[in-house]
C-alpha cells in the first residue's frame, strides 16, 4: 500500500501538478467537463437554428432567392466561398496550436512565440470573415430581428464568434507571457488547456459548416 | 519550417498522465491534409447540382463533418492517447448533445420513421 502510495505521488511529479486522487491535474479535468458543457450549449444552439430551419415566412432565406411583396429582390443570402475560405483558416489555426504547444514542450521560445502568433493571428482572421459576413447580411436586408433565420443564424454564429474571440484573448496573453519571460516546459499545461478549448471551438464549427452552411 | 517542429511534436502533449504514444509532427501534418482534402470535397459536393438533389446528399455531408470532427477530437485534442476520464467527461455529454438534437428533430416533425 505504501509503495502504491509512493508510486502514486512519483506519478503525480512526473506530471508536473500537486498529488490528485485521480491522478490527473484538476485543471484538465475541469477543461474537458468545460467542454462537456459546451457541446450541450451548442447542441441546444444548432438545434434551435434546425427547428426553425425553413419556417422563416419572409426572407432573405440562406439558399434561395426572394422576392418581398413590394417587389424587392433578394439574393440567397450564405456565401460558400468565403466562409470556406474562413473554415480553412480555423483548421489551420488548429495545426499552428499543436505547433505552439509543441515549441513550448521543448522550451523553444523562438517557435513558441511564433505558432502562438500565428494561431492567434488565425483566429483574428477568422473573426474578420464573420464580421465581413455579419456586415454584408445586414446590408443585404438580414438582420437578427428580420427571420427566424436571421435570429437563429446570428445567435449560434455569434455565440461561436465569441468563443473564438475569447479564445484570442487568451492565446495573446499566452503570447505577451511567452516574450515577457518565456513560458517554461513545466508549464506547458497552461498551453494545453487553450490549446484544448482552442480545438474545441474548430470541432465547433467543422458541426456549424456543415448543418448551416452546406445542407441546404 | 519543418525541422523545428519535427522532434518536438512528438512529445507536444507528453507525459503528464503516463501514455506512451502521441502523433508525430508527420502526423498532425498528415490530419491538416486529410481535414483540409475533406473540407473541399464537401464544398466541391456542395457545387454539384445532381447530387444536392439526391437522397445521398445530406447523409454524405454530415459523415465527412463526423470524419473531421473525429480526428480532431482524437489526434489534435489527442483524446486518444489521453486518459479515459476525459473521454467519458467529452463524449458522455457529447451523445446527450446528439440524442437531444436527434429528439429535437423527431418531436418538431423534421425527421420521420417511415413504415
Amino acid at each position: 500500500m505504501a509503495t502504491a502510495a509512493i508510486a502514486h505521488d512519483d506519478t503525480h511529479a512526473a506530471g508536473g501538478h500537486p498529488p490528485t486522487t485521480t491522478g490527473l491535474d484538476h485543471k484538465k479535468i475541469a477543461m474537458w467537463a468545460f467542454i462537456g458543457s459546451e457541446c450541450m450549449l451548442f447542441a441546444s444552439l444548432i438545434s434551435t437554428y434546425l427547428i426553425y430551419k425553413g419556417r422563416s415566412l419572409v426572407g432573405p432565406y440562406p439558399h434561395e432567392a426572394w422576392v418581398s411583396p413590394t417587389g424587392q429582390h433578394f439574393n440567397a443570402i450564405l456565401n460558400i466561398p468565403v466562409t470556406s475560405m474562413s473554415t480553412f483558416v480555423l483548421l489551420m489555426s488548429s495545426l499552428f496550436m499543436v505547433l505552439a504547444h509543441s515549441a513550448v514542450v521543448r522550451g523553444d521560445r523562438k517557435y513558441s512565440r511564433f505558432w502562438l502568433a500565428m494561431t492567434a493571428l488565425a483566429g483574428a482572421t477568422f473573426l474578420g470573415f464573420q464580421a465581413f459576413e455579419f456586415t454584408s447580411f445586414v446590408h443585404e436586408g438580414l438582420t437578427i430581428r428580420t427571420n427566424l433565420f436571421g435570429s437563429s443564424f446570428f445567435t449560434l454564429t455569434g455565440f461561436h464568434g465569441a468563443h473564438v474571440t475569447a479564445g484570442v484573448i487568451w492565446l495573446v496573453t499566452l503570447l505577451f507571457i511567452d516574450m515577457k519571460r518565456g513560458l517554461r516546459p513545466d508549464e506547458a499545461l497552461n498551453v494545453d488547456l487553450c490549446a484544448l478549448y482552442w480545438h474545441f471551438v474548430d470541432v465547433v464549427w467543422i458541426a456549424i459548416f456543415t448543418l448551416i452552411y452546406l445542407i441546404k | 519550417m519543418a525541422d523545428h517542429s519535427d522532434h518536438g511534436a512528438a512529445d507536444a502533449h507528453a507525459a503528464p498522465h503516463g501514455e506512451e504514444h502521441h502523433p508525430t509532427w508527420k502526423t498532425y501534418r498528415w490530419i491538416a491534409l486529410i481535414l483540409t482534402a475533406i473540407t473541399a470535397a464537401e464544398v466541391w459536393i456542395y457545387y454539384i447540382p445532381s447530387f444536392v438533389k439526391s437522397r445521398a446528399f445530406v447523409p454524405v455531408l454530415l459523415t465527412l463533418s463526423a470524419i473531421k470532427f473525429a480526428i480532431v477530437v482524437a489526434f489534435y485534442m489527442h483524446l486518444k492517447y489521453d486518459s479515459k476520464l476525459f473521454r467519458v467527461l467529452f463524449t458522455g455529454p457529447l451523445a446527450i448533445a446528439v440524442l437531444t438534437i436527434i429528439s429535437l428533430m423527431f418531436l418538431f416533425g423534421h425527421l420521420a420513421i417511415h413504415s
